[in-house]
């Protein structure tokens, strides 16, 4: 029994609280099909690109993650990039260049003061999170391409132009030159810094013990508003990295950008494990689920399918990814309850594996 | 009380003055006032809505009171609030827990006095010995890393308990705590009320069942219509009493069956009915105008029987046949063309449309038989059905189309029994019918199914709730571990015989 009972555990360590390690399998699994079918995937120029196009989804996807994780759902995170993105090269371009930090730093004002809308909305209303992001994000649009500008810029200021072109890592293999793009550190940063704050701040805590059930988290003492307030601004300044990011990574900037892909996003994230119904997910299934996505995207490129598809694709993932979560719900909800050891198990085979199987 | 110090009056934990509360007008509260003692258990009883909930909240912070005062360690508040409750050391424990279902069990007990704390970071690993510690300390067999969510009821009960504990609670307030309790648990919870007793905490225990009641608590307060009615030492009262307080009048419980005519036709009779890991081998017959018992222990597989029977948890061997004829119960829609009815467990979440009226939910089982030859809704019919159930259930509301949500327990449990009498099926389960329901209104639920089986229906009650069914069961089934262990009948149905057999 023991011993049965550790490698349960270890097995249950392995495949992680949220299937991350069935992702992960996943992954490897697209990884290895990919390379057999073409020998040009398995270089190291296609994985730095994989992990370059993923870099920005990335960034969006933490924040997208946060609301979750609370319960809510976003949709005004790209609508809040990109107009803290613009909205700074607008006026670095136009007004003065503040330098890289300072140009950071407008954007993460703006993007948490976008984000603050939707907090106070969210947490002092008490309405549901969809509708609200869903009204944000074309009052947020609209207010962009009304008071900012609609105008292409297609050139960054000097500041952000440099880093469009630094890499963190060059290497030539077989006369091949790979790239990885300076941006992936910020990206990996931010990362391990939600992760932390998810699992060992009390803010963190908070925000799964809302998406648990908000009324026990109220009853424990947790400060729901204060904390849905803080989250969603902080979930507006993640935006506004991703957009920053965008734009450095695209060399140009433009309005019209961004809104419209938040499908690839929340599917990444729904596939990383994150319940739907909150209270449930984690950086690194995330981060796996942005790979995947992106994995998958490639695939279909090399493959020669169409882009259209690609969206296709994306939206049947969300549904794969949101129908296991039910699916499992449902198993778990179905389960026969019996606490009682049976004394003499029936001699029917059949009977006993059934039995097996609900234990396992 | 200024300040009562000498031994024979010791201080109180937690006192409530005078406390006043309306909602809307109505008065919810007039005026209650209550001490609860350091290592003493003080049972608040009352009917549904006679202000038990609302002291409640008032106590925890959750609501402010209009007038009055709380009186924590010679601190006046005038209204507390839910941080300021939980620094105190006043725990409430709902009768839904309020864990974190997502949670685990450890971070479930850790979690909230670090929150009380004003902590911001957060560790697992130092967070778990002091979950550890209060476990062991009771005493209990809790899987710390398992989630909340996985535990059964009693487990997630026990959790609560830990994590009130873990905070130094001082004051225990538990909320209709062995509702959802077997008998054998619910020693056990009474046995780890002792040790906390012996830790010198305060117990507040809300509480319907009467003998439990009187089992566990030194004190006992009777709450009605927002009054307080007496304060007295349990050993002075007894269940007649304390009923006597709570309605204003006499209660009988009395065993009170009708005699079944002999030649009474079998309507359902299930053979061999098995299901692996539920149940095995379940035969029984039930005749017209019986009602018959059917208990056990949490998770003896009562439950699953009934739901095997209605289609829902479909069995995998075994024959059932209605009126002679063999039926297949593979789902619901083939429980129903049988003509069986289930009002579930949890009849909140499974058996009612919350938002909806009483009228509604009271035909939204039995559309199909209101119909007009054009297949549209025959609403002469439809109106005509919904007030008689509503006259004959007495469903104490301002008219049908009040929100179900509006009413009390007892007249919501009418509602989800007028929605199958309105489908007329010859048998009509009930899962636990009285569970959450009060006095008052459980002799008159157990009346109206005395009167439905009289007029030729077939009932079975699912309940473990002993005296319930002496008063009103023609026959018990016992069931222990998925299978059927005895059926008593006449005489040999009593509330210690039940309680025996379900146990042993």
């Amino acid at each position: 029994m023991n011993t049965s009972g550790s490698s349960v555990s270890v097995l249950r360590r392995l495949r992680g609280a949220n299937n991350e390690g069935v992702l992960a399998l996943i992954l490897i699994g697209l990884v290895l099909a990919m390379s057999a079918a073409n020998p040009a995937f398995f270089t190291l120029p296609t994985m730095f690109a994989i992990v370059r196009s993923s870099i920005v989804p990335l960034i969006f996807a933490l924040g997208v993650l946060i609301v979750i994780i609370s319960g809510g759902i976003d949709v005004s995170f790209a609508a809040i990039a990109v107009f803290a993105a613009y909205t700074t090269v607008r006026f670095s371009t136009s007004i003065t260049d503040p330098g890289l930090i300072g140009a950071f730093a407008l954007a993460l004002l703006v993007g948490a003061g976008l984000g603050l809308v939707n907090g106070a909305v969210i947490a002092r209303f008490k309405l549901p999170t969809l509708i609200v992001t869903l009204g944000t994000q074309g009052i947020f649009k609209g207010a962009l391409l009304t008071y900012i500008g609609s105008r292409y810029i297609a050139d960054l200021p000097g500041s952000m132009a440099a880093v469009s072109t630094t890499n963190v890592v060059e290497i030539s293999v077989d006369g091949r030159d790979a790239y990885l793009h300076v941006m992936a550190v910020p990206a990996l940063l931010l990362c391990l810094a939600v992760a932390w704050m998810l699992r060992r701040t009390m803010f963190g805590r908070g925000i799964y013990a809302i998406g648990g059930d908000q009324e026990a988290a109220r009853r424990a003492g947790f400060r729901v508003v204060r904390i849905q307030v803080l989250m969603y601004v902080l979930v507006g300044m993640l935006a506004a990295v991703g957009g920053m990011a965008y734009q450095i990574m695209g060399r140009s900037s433009s309005p019209q950008e961004l809104v419209g892909g938040e499908l690839d996003i929340i599917a990444a994230v729904v596939l990383g494990g994150a319940s739907i119904f909150g209270g449930r997910g984690s950086v690194l299934g995330t981060t796996l689920g942005v790979l995947v996505v992106q994995v998958i995207g490639n695939s279909l490129i090399l493959a020669g399918v169409p882009s259209a598809w690609q969206r296709a694709a994306v939206g049947g993932l969300l549904i794969v990814g949101v129908g296991v979560q039910a699916l499992a719900a449902k198993k778990s909800g179905r389960r026969v309850h019996t606490n009682v050891d049976d004394p003499a198990p029936e001699p029917e085979p059949e009977a006993e594996r059934e039995r097996e199987g609900a234990r396992a | 009380m200024s300040s009562p110090s000498s031994e024979d009056s010791p201080v109180a934990a937690l006192q409530v003055r005078d406390v006043v509360k309306t909602y809307g007008g109505v008065a919810a509260l007039q005026g209650v006032s209550l001490d609860l003692y350091p290592g003493e258990v003080h049972c608040l009883a009352g009917e549904n809505g006679c202000g038990k909930s609302t002291l409640i909240k008032i106590i925890s912070g959750a609501e402010k009171p209009d007038s009055g005062q709380i009186v924590v360690d010679d601190i006046v508040h005038h209204a507390m609030d839910t941080t300021a409750a939980i620094k105190s050391g006043i725990q409430v424990i709902y009768q839904d827990f309020s864990l974190f279902p997502n949670l685990t069990v450890a971070e479930n007990i850790a979690l909230t006095a670090a929150v009380a704390e004003r902590k911001r970071l957060y560790s697992r690993r130092a967070s778990r010995p002091a979950a550890q510690a209060i476990v062991d300390e009771l005493g209990l067999d809790l899987d710390l890393d398992a989630d909340v969510e996985s535990l059964s009821v009693a487990d997630k009960q026990l959790t609560a308990i830990c994590r009130a504990l873990v905070h130094e609670a001082r004051v225990i307030i538990m909320d209709e705590p062995t509702t959802a309790l077997t008998h054998t648990e619910v020693s056990r919870l009474f046995s780890l009320v002792e040790r906390m007793r012996a830790r010198g905490v305060a117990l507040m225990f809300v509480s319907h069942k009467l003998d439990e009641v009187l089992a566990v608590s030194q004190r006992v307060t009777i709450l009605r219509s927002g009054r307080h009615v007496l304060t007295a030492d349990a050993a002075d009262l007894d269940p007649a009493s304390i009923t006597r307080h709570m309605t204003g009048h006499d209660v009988d419980d009395a065993r009170a069956v009708s005699v079944l005519p002999h030649d009474a036709p079998v309507v359902l009779e299930v053979e061999g009915l098995g299901l692996p890991g539920a149940f095995r081998d379940i035969s029984f017959t039930l005749r017209e105008g019986e009602i018959l018992g059917v208990t056990g222990l949490l998770g003896s597989g009562r439950t699953e029987i009934a739901e095997s029977l209605f289609g829902v948890l479909p069995a995998a061997r075994g024959t059932v046949r209605v009126r002679g004829e063999r039926v297949r119960l593979r789902s619901i829609d083939d429980a129903i063309a049988a003509g069986i009815g289930y009002v579930p467990e949890d009849r909140l979440s499974q058996g009612l449309f919350l938002e909806k009226s009483i009228a509604d939910n009271m035909i939204a089982g039995s559309l199909d038989s209101h119909r007009t030859r054009w297949r549209t809704l025959d609403s002469s019919r439809v109106r005509q059905t919904i007030q008689q159930l509503f006259d004959r259930l007495r469903i104490k509301a301002p008219n049908v189309g009040a929100s179900v949500r509006s009413l009390s327990g007892g007249n919501a449990q009418r509602v989800v029994i007028a929605k199958w009498l309105a489908n007329r099926p010859r048998v009509l389960m009930l899962n636990g019918p009285t569970v959450g329901v009060d006095v008052g209104s459980k002799q008159e639920i157990l009346d109206i199914l005395r009167a439905e089986a009289a007029a030729g229906m077939s009932i079975m009650v699912i309940s473990d709730d002993a005296p319930e069914l002496v008063s009103s069961c023609h026959r018990v089934l016992v069931i222990r571990q998925g299978r059927l262990v005895h059926i008593l009948e006449g005489q040999e149905i009593d509330v210690t015989t039940i309680q025996e057999r379900m146990a042993a």
